[in-house]
């Protein structure tokens, strides 16, 4: 398929998505918009593992950054509450790139699975403080927010909301996208393919996989300030190795190396636990068997389904 | 014309129709049930949810004319789900309320949502202090029917102080509901003469205790607790291992019905305080200990009692209004006045909508009960505090001026 018409099936299924979204169910339109917001921490994700070949289990981290963030602003100054909205989002990036900057400094000497390990380390470390630093984060109690900001506009009401999320969404996506197409998005894959080579051809390379871990870092921030806002209700769960476990695991499923896959594996993932939970009881049993199935027959991920199909075709065709 | 009046019978039979099926409509009460159905508190969610469905299956799931619709939903033991699945309960199956949740945290993050959603909402279960204390007006549509985590071991602090005990080392679970269960405990004990002389704090979900029992001073004269799930098991075990002779007393959750099966010797003559007790010897209880028992093959924890009192009191409103949804405002009101004759004893609830109860100071021993063939442990009632409520003595306003019970407040003035 060219890239063109990749494009435009792209462009159609989020007119749609937008489209069918007031005639959601209400609690359909709550669950789109926290898959999206868990897309976007996926995608900044992708970023690392799927073009950069860092595979971080600390991506949580950053939305509990921004997140907390968020909410003590609004609980303890009322600030994020109006316009000011719009500078929550903004000090939630820079909170979770500033973060990513300090792990960074810890994580980036590593690779391969003492990357994963350091990155999980730091990761629970975010955690501890969410649960232990009860003085500024209410500990396991978390934080309850008085509300959505509301500016003119009232993100109270869901379908709103969700359109904002759904702009944020778009944005990243297309940020991220030009970053990866553009030189230094180049020169992250040519490390994750070979890394001796493209420092022997003269690129810094840790410089460039630290920039990656700041971006991603930052996309995490935003998310988490996303977040805090659609469940008015911080907690340590939402920091929890779980959530960072979910993350990699929504890349790994969509497909690595492709931002679509990460934001399809994020509506998957947060499809089974949300709403066939509300189901059956065996759901997990259900989320297992999906990850199971797709690292042993997809390393794709559900993107390379049609590079699959098309090779099998072939294979079938030349017998 | 004739188009006309034929759109006008269509209406007339769409009226007649809606007209038809509106009372059949509110005749149905939609119930929400949060409890943990997956992860490592599923068994305790199993516990909470067949209470409430033994009541409903003995009453024919007939409340006063309302027939009762039940939607569980797992709420995994994460407040963020439980937020998740309550918006789902609300919005998708439009219940008139939602029930439960377990942990303290997941009754802090419900109650906004029941204010947000105007929907009413009863813990059950979670005991934290100020959902029914300093937070209790932001929450119009609360109600509770279970406990503060402070207010057995009020009676508990000044037990141990009519058992001439002057030292006490505190250990417990490094969180909110610890810290509030040994506040409540200290504030009483210190009140009466008792002095904490030591409070340790393992973290949540402790399961080897060495680093923290040679610690307890020998001064002591004895040892409270305050443990949770697993942890519960292990402490009695590591405690008794390492050769302790002081008498040992614990928060409710020490040895609630819950963990006490899977407990040995070690923990017989250990003493708690909690509103339920499954030995608790009245006729009402050992019936209902025999009909649990009968359906779900285990002893009722108060994790199912809780609820199935919840129920008859839910019961009890809907009698009053005869099956009439009487709106979530007047349902708070209505419930709010409640009083009935439950398994635990006689329940009616404070102006704050927490229970006033009996608290029942327990000692684990190893009997008979009920008929059963078998010796077991049972948590005997050695004493009982009548018609307790949140604020054991001090008075609502007195007690409210003080900040929620953490780990610092009561300070430890006599620690060494």
């Amino acid at each position: 398929m060219s890239g063109r018409r990749k494009l435009a099936m792209l462009i159609g299924v989020l007119a749609a998505l937008a489209a069918w979204a007031p005639f959601a169910g209400p609690f359909a339109i709550l669950l789109i918009t926290q898959a999206l917001v868990l897309a976007i921490v996926a995608m900044s994700l992708d970023l690392l593992l799927g073009y950069t070949g860092l595979p971080s289990l600390g991506q949580a981290a950053y939305l509990g950054v921004g997140a907390y963030l968020t909410a003590i602003l609004a609980t303890r100054y009322g600030f994020g509450m109006d316009w000011s909205f719009w500078l929550v989002i903004v000090l939630g990036a820079l909170a979770g790139a500033a973060t990513a900057a300090l792990f960074g400094l810890f994580a980036i000497r590593a690779t391969g699975v003492y990357f994963l390990m350091i990155t999980l380390a730091l990761g629970m470390c975010v955690w501890g403080l969410a649960y232990r630093w009860n003085s500024l984060t209410g500990g396991d109690n978390g934080i309850n927010l008085p509300g959505r900001p509301e500016f003119g506009i009232r993100l109270a009401d869901d379908l709103t909301y969700f359109y904002v999320v759904f702009g944020f969404f778009v944005a990243s996506l297309g940020a991220l996208h030009v970053i990866v197409q553009s030189p230094f998005g180049r020169s992250l894959v040519g490390i994750r393919e070979r890394e001796l080579r493209m420092r022997v051809l003269g690129y810094n390379t840790w410089l460039h996989k630290y920039i990656a871990f700041v971006i991603a870092g930052g996309f995490g921030g935003l998310a988490g300030v996303l977040l805090a806002y659609k469940n008015g209700l911080v907690s340590p769960e939402d920091v929890i190795l779980t959530t960072s476990v979910d993350v990699l695991l929504m890349v790994v499923l969509g497909g690595p190396g492709t931002l679509v896959g990460a934001a399809l594996g994020s509506a998957v993932v947060v499809f089974l636990r949300e709403y066939l939970s509300t189901l059956v009881h065996w759901w997990p049993y259900v989320l297992g068997g999906v990850y199971v199935l797709t690292i042993l027959y997809l390393p794709g991920g559900l993107m390379g389904i049609p590079e699959h199909v098309r090779r099998w075709r072939l294979r079938s065709a030349n017998h | 014309m004739t188009g006309s009046s034929g759109f006008s019978r269509k209406l007339a039979a769409a009226c007649a129709a809606l007209a038809v099926t509106a009372p059949a409509a509110a005749e149905e009460l939609r119930i929400g049930f949060l409890a943990p159905m997956t992860g490592i508190f599923a068994q305790v969610g199993k516990d909470m949810a067949n209470g409430f469905q033994m009541y409903l299956d003995e009453t024919g799931g007939n409340f006063g004319g309302a027939k009762v619709t039940l939607i569980v939903e797992d709420e995994e033991g994460k407040p963020p789900v439980g937020v998740r699945k309550a918006e789902k309960l609300v919005r998708q199956d439009k219940v008139h309320m939602f029930i439960g949740g377990l942990l303290a945290p997941t009754g802090y993050a419900l109650a906004p949502v029941s204010t947000r959603l105007k929907t009413v909402y009863i813990a059950s279960i979670p005991a934290a202090d100020d959902l029914t204390q300093r937070d209790l007006a932001k929450y119009p549509y609360l109600v509770r029917t279970g406990w503060t985590s402070s207010q057995p071991h009020h009676p508990l602090g000044q037990w141990a102080c009519e058992q001439g005990y002057k030292r006490v080392a505190a250990v417990a679970a490094d969180y909110a509901f610890g810290h509030e269960v040994v506040g409540g405990f200290q504030k009483a004990f210190e009140g009466c003469g008792g002095r904490i002389i030591q409070k340790i704090w393992p973290p949540l979900g402790t399961k080897d205790f060495g680093p923290y029992i040679p610690t307890i001073k020998q001064s002591a004269d004895a040892i409270f607790s305050l443990m949770v799930g697993p942890m519960a098991l292990q402490f009695p075990k590591q405690l008794a291992a390492s050769g302790n002779k002081k008498p040992v007393l614990g928060g409710g959750t020490s040895y609630d019905e819950f963990v006490l099966p899977a407990m040995g010797e070690e923990v017989i003559g250990h003493v708690s305080a909690l509103q339920y007790s499954a030995a608790l010897d009245t006729p009402g209880n050992s019936s209902f200990v025999k009909r649990y028992r009968a359906k779900y093959g285990k002893v009722p924890s108060y994790y199912s009692e809780s609820n199935y009192t919840t129920a008859q009191m839910i019961h009890e409103v809907m009698e009053t209004s005869r099956g009439k949804w009487p709106g979530a405002a007047q349902f708070v009101k209505m419930l709010s006045a409640v009083k009935v004759d439950a398994v635990r004893g006689p329940v009616r609830l404070d102006e704050m909508r927490n229970p006033v109860q009996n608290i029942y100071i327990k000692k684990v021993e190893r009997r008979k009960m009920f008929g059963y063939e078998k010796d077991e442990l049972w948590n005997t009632v050695i004493k009982t505090y009548p018609d307790v409520g949140q604020f054991w003595k001090y008075g609502k306003q007195q007690f409210l001026k003080q900040p929620v019970y953490s780990r610092d407040f009561p300070p430890c003035k006599y620690c060494e």
